[in-house]
């Protein structure tokens, strides 16, 4: 490998990295994702050269029709589609990392170094895994298989049996003669996407943002890996790269969630039942709701009249109802009013790290106002209204409180501190991790039920009509 | 020797990638993961090698395939990832 070679890979290493960096503010960040994408262009036609294959119009075919698919699928996503997309592109990654080092193994697996075969076995392994782990993340993500976890009969049994003979094939394969070795490798392959599937079909919906993050690390890791292989020094430092980041925001996510990645993967969560004991939450529903209709009438106006902070807590039902735009139309409408607002947004607001500042991005609400819950949370205290729409678990109360319930522990918005709090849910049931909402019980709380679009779209109609 | 070199790259990308993740706010964590994952696509790399060497037409089938997945991973996840970016205004 000449160094003249060594040295370009690295300084496209570095712009990668500075692109990222970039990345780190609003400001910069559209020039640092165009920065790393010109950066992967200068490789690939760094390597074309370098290999002198750049006149093979297989490979421009090939380039030319991925881009063009990537493209469209790019150009048609919603932002509410965003996660099912990054995890479905996720796992082409994979798949085109356990593609290469199929190739290599077919090619010229007896003439490999150790080294190289151990790592084409784990390219195999990883990028089997986040290929079809991802596809079905994404189906899930999209509404087209259950959200539930599905959990097979002995399915922890089968996971690690299937992973362990998957392991035991590939150091098999180290001591074989070479048809053997290849038809072991396919097979590992099918172990491996069987493993993929095992793996992700009993999560559930709720637990998709560490999912997602978690198959982000794998698909880094299976294109440094397959950079060992063929020992390509510019994918071994990107993989790596985006590996460390997957790892970040799964880190976060699990911390976020107070759920540890075992549990995660266990699918344990859809176990919790509420204590049968416990009032029924639907009876209650009914005599709440009466309540804030008959005999509060007058005191919801002067809470709206007298308003001088609001913040709005967004959750992913806030998205299902896509009741975005409403809710840009209330950010006006009080603004105009001289009132002030901010929005708290919980780190799993949504179906990945981040989603739910894209989707009010999407609809104008200008980034400043999106505030991270450490940032947002001592303010509550001196505020004289809240706002949940389509939020449970992250304002429950009960994640300090109740010990032994799934979310205890789990930082949530301190929504309860306001002095008045307006919830605008689709209904009273508990969120995904299934523990009541004592909030739904406070005093200061009004409950406004149904979709969020019509009941945000009533809250307009009596701003307006009380500040006119 | 050659795979101790490789190793330190890890390594040492690993490290540095950490260090600079760690300072993207929350905020942009959504078009973060997507434009790593578009970078991930970097795995067209050794599509392109590997496809451009393989000596038989099945493994050259392979090779095509897995150009076109990484091309679609690296184009569509820079173009999501630049619309997302664009959204967000002060």
């Amino acid at each position: 490998m000449p160094h003249i070679y060594i040295a370009v890979s690295i300084v496209l290493g570095a712009l990668v990295l500075l692109g990222i960096r970039w990345m780190s503010s609003p400001k910069t960040a559209v020039r640092g994702n165009r920065l790393s994408a010109l950066s992967m262009l200068a490789a690939v036609v760094l390597v074309l050269w370098y290999q002198d294959i750049i006149n093979l119009p297989l490979l421009w075919m090939a380039i030319a029709l991925g881009s063009l698919i990537g493209y469209i699928m790019a150009v048609r996503a919603t932002m509410l589609q965003m996660p099912q997309m990054v995890a479905l592109f996720n796992g082409l990654g994979g798949g085109a990392s356990l593609l290469v080092a199929l190739i290599e193994i077919l090619e010229n697996y007896a003439g490999m170094p150790l080294f190289n075969q151990v790592a084409s076995q784990l390219a195999l392994i990883i990028g089997g895994v986040t290929l079809s782990g991802s596809i079905i993340a994404a189906l899930k993500l999209d509404r087209r298989i259950a959200q539930q976890p599905v959990i097979l009969k002995g399915h922890s049994i089968l996971a690690n049996t299937t992973i362990a003979l998957a392991l035991a094939l590939a150091i098999t394969t180290f001591f074989t003669g070479i048809p053997m070795a290849v038809l072991l490798s396919v097979a590992i392959v099918l172990l491996a996407l069987l493993y993929g599937v095992l793996f992700a079909i009993r999560i559930g919906g709720a637990d998709m943002p560490i999912t997602i993050s978690l198959l982000n690390s794998f698909s880094g890791l299976a294109g440094a890996i397959c950079g060992f292989t063929i020992e390509e020094p510019l994918l071994i430092a990107v993989g790596a790269i985006v590996g460390a980041s997957g790892l970040i925001l799964t880190q976060i996510m699990c911390q976020a969630m107070n759920r540890s990645l075992a549990h995660v993967f266990s699918g344990s969560i859809a176990q919790y039942k509420a204590d049968p004991d416990e009032t029924d939450p639907k009876s209650e529903a009914v005599t709440e709701e009466t309540a804030v209709e008959v005999k509060e009438e007058e005191t919801f106006e002067q809470i709206l009249k007298n308003a001088q902070k609001v913040i709005v807590i967004p959750g992913y039902g806030l998205a299902l109802a896509q009741a975005q735009e409403k809710v840009k139309e209330l950010l006006d409408f009080w603004e105009a009013q001289g009132v002030e607002v901010k929005f708290a947004i919980h780190p799993v607001a949504g179906r990945m790290p981040g989603h739910m500042n894209v989707l009010l991005a999407e609809v104008d609400v200008p980034y400043d106002k999106l505030c991270e819950m450490d940032q947002i949370n001592p303010e509550f205290a001196e505020t004289d209204l809240a706002v949940v729409i389509g939020a449970c678990d992250v304002v429950n109360p009960a994640a300090n409180t109740v010990e032994g319930t799934p979310i205890y522990g789990m930082p949530v918005l301190n929504v309860e501190e306001a002095r008045h709090v307006f919830i605008y849910n689709l209904d009273l049931n508990p969120g995904y991790s299934g523990v009541e909402n004592p909030l739904y019980k406070m005093k200061h709380v009004r409950l406004c039920l149904g979709d969020a679009k019509e009941t945000l779209g009533q809250l307009l109609k009596e701003l307006t009509r009380i500040f006119e | 020797m050659k795979p101790l070199f490789l190793l330190a790259i890890f390594v040492i990308a690993a490290l540095l990638g950490y260090r600079v993740i760690k300072e993207v706010p929350s905020l942009l964590h959504t078009p973060l993961m997507s434009g790593t994952n578009a970078i991930s696509g970097v795995t067209i790399l050794g599509s392109l090698v590997s496809t451009a060497l393989a000596g038989s037409s099945g493994s050259r089938f392979l090779g095509f395939i897995a150009v076109v997945l990484a091309s679609i991973n690296l184009v569509g996840g820079f173009v999501v990832t630049d619309r997302m970016l664009k959204m967000f205004r002060q």
